[in-house]
């Protein structure tokens, strides 16, 4: 199945595709795993260009090297150190002081990430599937041309071609010194040195993920944003979400957007911004600033046009049918290049297998892509599967849907003496019975693990009652999901107490 | 004032169909006569006002609206079910008509005779005559189960009161209101496994950058105050929910001296007593004891362990039950010396493979198993706090004994009903001689129609905290707020809070073989690597999933088994998802949340049956 990850996923800077084999040889081939798995002959093409700051990573893409993997695994370095913080509540004696190592964090995050690099690469192997480490695009409908980091060229030609380039951060363009002194998700988890004082610009879960972990690991951080945090979320959540973070320490700066970045001669940047509600412009110095306002597809060096690709010329993604068929039948498209599509790991791997599976003939199933449950993993997890409580009401109208919700205590946070006062679950269901369930949104512990299983339920269909029915597991943080009474409507208060 | 007067929705409106009766598939029609019989008496007597009637019977609709100025909820009935109430109704009665009316439990009759005693006087000289007892329900236990329900009685209206009293330990350890639960069950259990889970993350912090100095130690005493202080304002915060719906909470234990009629006798031996409609008996259990030379004297139990004021030092924990491995695990994980005695099979009823794997990742970590050996002596070599104790134990397979020396001895061998001392016998409630367990009906109800029993204290029932309160609120609701749902115990989500937690839902391998046999089921299953485990360094090829589905039922899984960090919080959601019918494709069509353990469920493709590698090479 990681094989069929590393084949598929569309790593930043990559492109991969496949063929079909005909009898008498191909002269280029390129496929996935799992293409090849299904006795085709398949190649992939993978380049990674080197961010601005210069990075530069392995096989495996995004997830792998830049995204997921390496995020989880600095969130989990962040969440040890909330563990430090409670041991003595439990008993443990840490002695003081209680210092963090960037270096040997990042090294051993960046070890594990090359062992996986070295994963895939491995199983492409095993699977027969041919690999090239050059920068490719299209010279006609079936052919591309791909450069070395030496400058040398190749062509290899395809009967089915699939792109799956992904997206790298996007720079603004306006705001002088930020391409020079700024760094991004590409870069952060790369670095040698700890970065410092932070400021991260943006409001998107990158953003906010790299700003609570950097807090968690004891820097001084800073998130500035425009208008609203995780916009597409849910945002009752969501301010739930940088509350939570505030109250660990990052700092807000709302309604602010950065005009200028100056090195000084310390090395210290000097990043000038504008508060847009007072119009008044302020100054601070930081050691690092990062860069998370969004992503851009990789779509622009592949001369999409020399096959007769469409893009939407605004978002720059690749325009697909429901088969990921590109506007060039034998042409298609997953991942996040995709127009429309969910920019998540497993959706990107179900998409790839399925798409080879069809293409190969073993299947007419397409990827269904609705109701795909994601976790944001700021200090406090956020997971959520279905439509957020404003998608709820603007497609069946505010009288039709109840919303059922609570504040809970993890028990874990009482002997810790943690403040809950974000841990909160809500479920978005429609108000006629048997109130089908729409959404279901969970901030606290572990929310990945919890939002799992529940997203399977809203899958086969689950009512309210049907969650309702369903037995707790005490004590968990989830089983206060099968125990939603109070509705929103009701006006009473959502908080829970005690073990009833 | 007549505002209190409630009715039953006997059966759902016209055209769903009637419910009254049990389903009771295979049974013999005179013990589903006996039951309807049961059914009716108890609305009879759990309602001031109850009529019995048809929906499209204008008479009944007269006696409902017309002259009283009195709401309450009519009671439709019709379908198959209304023409067997109708016949058990004119057994009871000797009236085969509609409405048929009783009011404080005495039979009026129909429409005229109603309307007859209302111009009498007699109609109101019965509502008003409050009822004889002295409550609408008495709970007996104020744990899980009996809480829920006492509260829910309340909110629906009723006078209710809980007698809770904890028998000292053979330790002298006592407990306040919460039951097992909350004072030496789930919570103290979890808050312990917490602080070793912590151990473990403090190992880890260091591999992820965390320095801080080379010692460090556990403090036993700040782990348990701390425990202890939360565990006593949830006691607080019980009695205050208890006040908040008027309950009357009394701490004294009850006792069956006649019928409708208990006896409390409270810590100074003062003796009040009480009577009531409707009782219910939760009870539950408590720890078993070996019956050996000294296990009374010098063993604990988990009873005591969790409120212990030292630090219990090198233990010896006999049992392999859940009890007995969280336990066991726990105290290894705060750095303790702790050997496990089993007599024979780890996890007795879990899926046996799981067991397997969680004893053998418990060894793994420092926990020492004596398997098959029962203890036969304890005897005290020395006093203190902890003292030193010599264990003698015995070979369940041939004459062979050994000994060893603990510091401490947990007995965690099984628990008992606590049923037998309180007056049950008065009252003709039947209990197991074996086991004490009673048994109840499937509305939870015992051989006395008045008496119900929820919680541990069933025969053939789960014995767990969400289910006893489940059982308990429903139960409130069926008695006295004209609901008809009953409590599922199918599908009921479990974790096991060992050092790995192991948490399933429906069947183990075993049972469904059992139950479906072998070759109408396809099982699926794979060893993962927690991402956070990897930079850390833990065991890769120790969690381990698996799902068993039936093949003949469209590969829905009937069973669900988890071995990893978060188990809990992992197959909660998959139990819903359960209950609506998951099968093995709608696990495959999900999306995965990366990276996350629980999303291994999500690409399961290996079974058993293929006998192919399941470990993990590397991601």
């Amino acid at each position: 199945v990681m094989a069929m990850a590393a084949a598929l996923r569309g790593p930043g800077g990559r492109f991969r595709w496949r063929t079909q084999a005909t009898a008498g040889g191909v002269r280029g081939s390129a496929r996935g795993a799992a293409a090849a798995q299904l006795g085709m002959k398949v190649a992939v093409v993978d380049y990674v260009e080197p961010s601005p700051r210069g990075t530069r990573w392995g096989l495996g893409g995004t997830c792998v090297n830049v995204g997921c993997i390496p995020k989880k695994l600095i969130h989990q370095a962040a969440l040890l150190g909330g563990m430090i913080r409670d041991a003595p509540h439990y008993g443990w004696d840490v002695a003081q002081p209680v210092l963090h190592d960037w270096r040997k964090m990042a090294e051993a995050v960046q070890n594990y990430v090359k062992s996986l690099n070295w994963g895939h690469r491995v199983q492409l192997q095993d699977r027969k599937v041919k690999y090239f480490n050059i920068k490719a695009s299209f010279v006609n409908e079936h052919t591309i041309c791909g450069v070395t980091k030496g400058g040398k060229e190749t062509l290899l030609s395809a009967e089915h071609i699939v792109i799956a380039t992904g997206g790298r951060p996007r720079y603004p363009t306006h705001i002088e010194g930020a391409l020079e002194y700024g760094i991004t998700s590409d870069d952060i988890f790369w670095l040698k040195e700890s970065p410092g004082k932070t400021l991260v610009v943006g409001a998107s879960y990158v953003a906010l993920e790299c700003a609570g972990f950097l807090t968690g690991l004891g820097l001084d951080t800073t998130v500035m944003m425009r208008s609203i945090p995780l916009r597409g979320f849910d945002q009752q959540m969501s301010s739930l979400v940088t509350a939570y973070m505030a109250s660990q320490g990052t700092r807000f700066l709302k309604h602010c957007t950065p005009s200028r970045v100056q090195k000084l001669p310390d090395g210290q940047l000097q990043v000038t911004w504008e508060d847009l509600t007072s119009g008044k412009e302020n100054m601070g110095t930081f050691s690092t600033v990062l860069w998370a306002i969004g992503r851009i597809p990789e779509t622009r060096s592949l001369n999409l046009e020399n096959a007769g690709i469409n893009t939407n010329p605004n978002s720059q993604k690749i325009l697909v049918d429901a088969q990921e068929a590109t506007s060039v039948p034998h042409i298609y498209a997953i991942g996040d290049v995709a127009e429309g599509r969910p920019e998540l790991t497993p959706t990107a791997i179900m998409a790839g297998k399925l798409l080879a599976r069809r293409l190969y003939g073993q299947s007419l199933d397409v990827m269904d892509y609705s109701n795909v449950p994601t976790t944001v993993f700021t200090p406090l997890e956020y997971g959520c599967v279905g439509l957020s409580e404003e998608e709820a009401m603007a497609r069946h109208g505010e009288e039709h849907v109840e919303v059922y919700h609570a504040y809970y205590k993890p028990l874990e946070f009482t002997v810790a003496e943690r403040d809950a006062s974000q841990c909160y679950i809500k479920m978005v269901c429609l108000r006629k019975p048997p109130q089908l369930v729409l959404g279901l949104h969970f901030l606290g512990p572990n929310a990945g693990e919890v939002t799992q299983g529940f997203a399977l339920g809203i899958k086969c269909g689950a009512s309210y009652e049907q969650v309702m029915r369903t037995v707790g597991i005490h004590p968990t943080c989830a089983e206060e999901v099968a125990k939603l009474r109070i509705s929103k409507r009701s006006g009473l208060d959502p908080t829970v107490t005690g073990c009833g | 004032r007549l505002g209190s007067v409630r009715g039953v929705l006997v059966s759902s409106p016209p055209g769903r169909r009637a419910r009254l009766s049990s389903p009771g598939t295979g049974r013999s029609s005179s013990e589903a006569r006996e039951e309807l019989r049961r059914r009716l008496l108890g609305l009879i007597e759990g309602n001031r006002v109850m009529i019995f009637s048809k929906s499209y019977c204008p008479h009944c609709t007269r006696v409902v609206w017309n002259p009283f100025n009195v709401f309450t909820y009519l009671s439709f009935y019709s379908s198959d079910d209304g023409a067997n109430v109708q016949e058990m109704l004119s057994e009871i009665t000797n009236q085969r008509t509609v409405p048929n009316i009783f009011v404080n439990k005495v039979h009026m009759g129909g429409c005229d005779r109603t309307f007859q005693a209302h111009q009498s006087g007699l109609l109101q000289k019965l509502l008003q005559e409050d009822s004889t007892y002295d409550y609408d329900l008495i709970v007996i236990g104020g744990g899980s189960g009996g809480l829920a329900c006492a509260q829910e009685a309340a909110i629906l209206g009723k006078k209710v009161m809980v007698l809770d009293f904890v028998v000292p330990s053979p330790q002298g350890t006592s407990w306040g209101l919460g039951g097992t639960c909350v004072n030496v069950g789930c919570v103290p259990k979890k808050l312990m496994h917490q602080a070793a889970l912590l151990g473990q993350a403090l190992n880890d912090s260091r591999k992820f950058g965390w320095e801080y100095g080379q010692q460090v130690k556990h403090n036993w005493e700040t782990m348990t105050e701390a425990i202890q202080n939360h565990i006593s304002s949830l006691n607080w915060g019980h009695r205050l929910s208890l006040r908040e719906k008027s309950v009357d909470y009394v701490n004294s234990y009850g006792e069956f001296v006649e019928h409708h009629r208990i006896k409390a006798t409270n810590r100074k031996g003062q003796e009040t007593s009480y009577t009531a409609a409707k009782f219910v008996i939760a009870t539950g259990e408590r720890p078993r004891y070996l019956g050996i030379q000294g296990d009374k004297e010098y063993c604990i139990t988990s009873d005591d362990l969790f409120s212990l004021p030292y630090c219990p030092g090198k233990t010896l924990v006999v049992g392999a039950s859940y009890v007995a491995l969280e336990c066991a695990g726990v105290l290894t994980g705060l750095g303790l010396d702790v050997t496990v005695m089993v007599r024979s099979v780890l996890l007795r009823g879990f899926d046996q493979e799981m067991a397997e794997r969680v004893g053998s990742y418990m060894e793994q970590h420092g926990v020492k198993f004596l398997r098959k050996f029962i203890p036969v002596m304890v005897k005290q070599l020395e006093k203190g706090s902890p003292g030193k104790l010599k264990v003698v134990a015995k070979s369940t397979e041939g004459p062979e004994t050994i000994e060893g020396v603990y510091n401490t001895v947990l007995l965690a061998i099984g628990r008992d009903s606590c049923t037998r001392k309180m007056g049950l016998d008065k009252i003709g409630v039947k209990i197991n001689k074996k086991t004490g367990k009673i048994p109840v009906n499937d509305v939870e109800q015992t051989n006395v129609p008045y008496v119900y029993a929820v919680g541990d204290i069933l025969e053939g029932k789960l014995e767990l905290t969400p289910v006893a309160i489940q059982a308990g609120k429903l139960l409130a609701r069926r008695l006295f707020g004209g609901c008809l749902e009953k409590c599922d115990y199918i599908n009921v989500p479990t974790t096991v809070f060992t050092p790995l937690e192991y948490g399933c839902c429906g069947l183990s391998e075993e049972k469904a073989i059992e139950v479906y046999k072998k070759e109408n089921l396809e099982v699926y299953h794979t060893f993962f690597w927690p991402l956070e485990w990897t930079v850390a360094g833990r065991d890769n090829n120790t969690c381990y999933a698996k799902i068993i589905c039936n093949k003949f039922d469209n590969y829905r899984v009937i069973g669900f088994h988890v071995l990893g960090p978060n188990a809990g919080e992992v197959t909660q959601g998959f139990a819903a998802a359960m209950k609506c019918g998951l099968t093995k494709q709608l696990l495959d069509d999900t999306i995965g949340i990366h990276p996350t353990c629980g999303e291994v469920f999500t690409t399961l493709e290996i079974t058993k049956s293929s006998g192919l590698d399941i470990t993990q090479k590397g991601c």
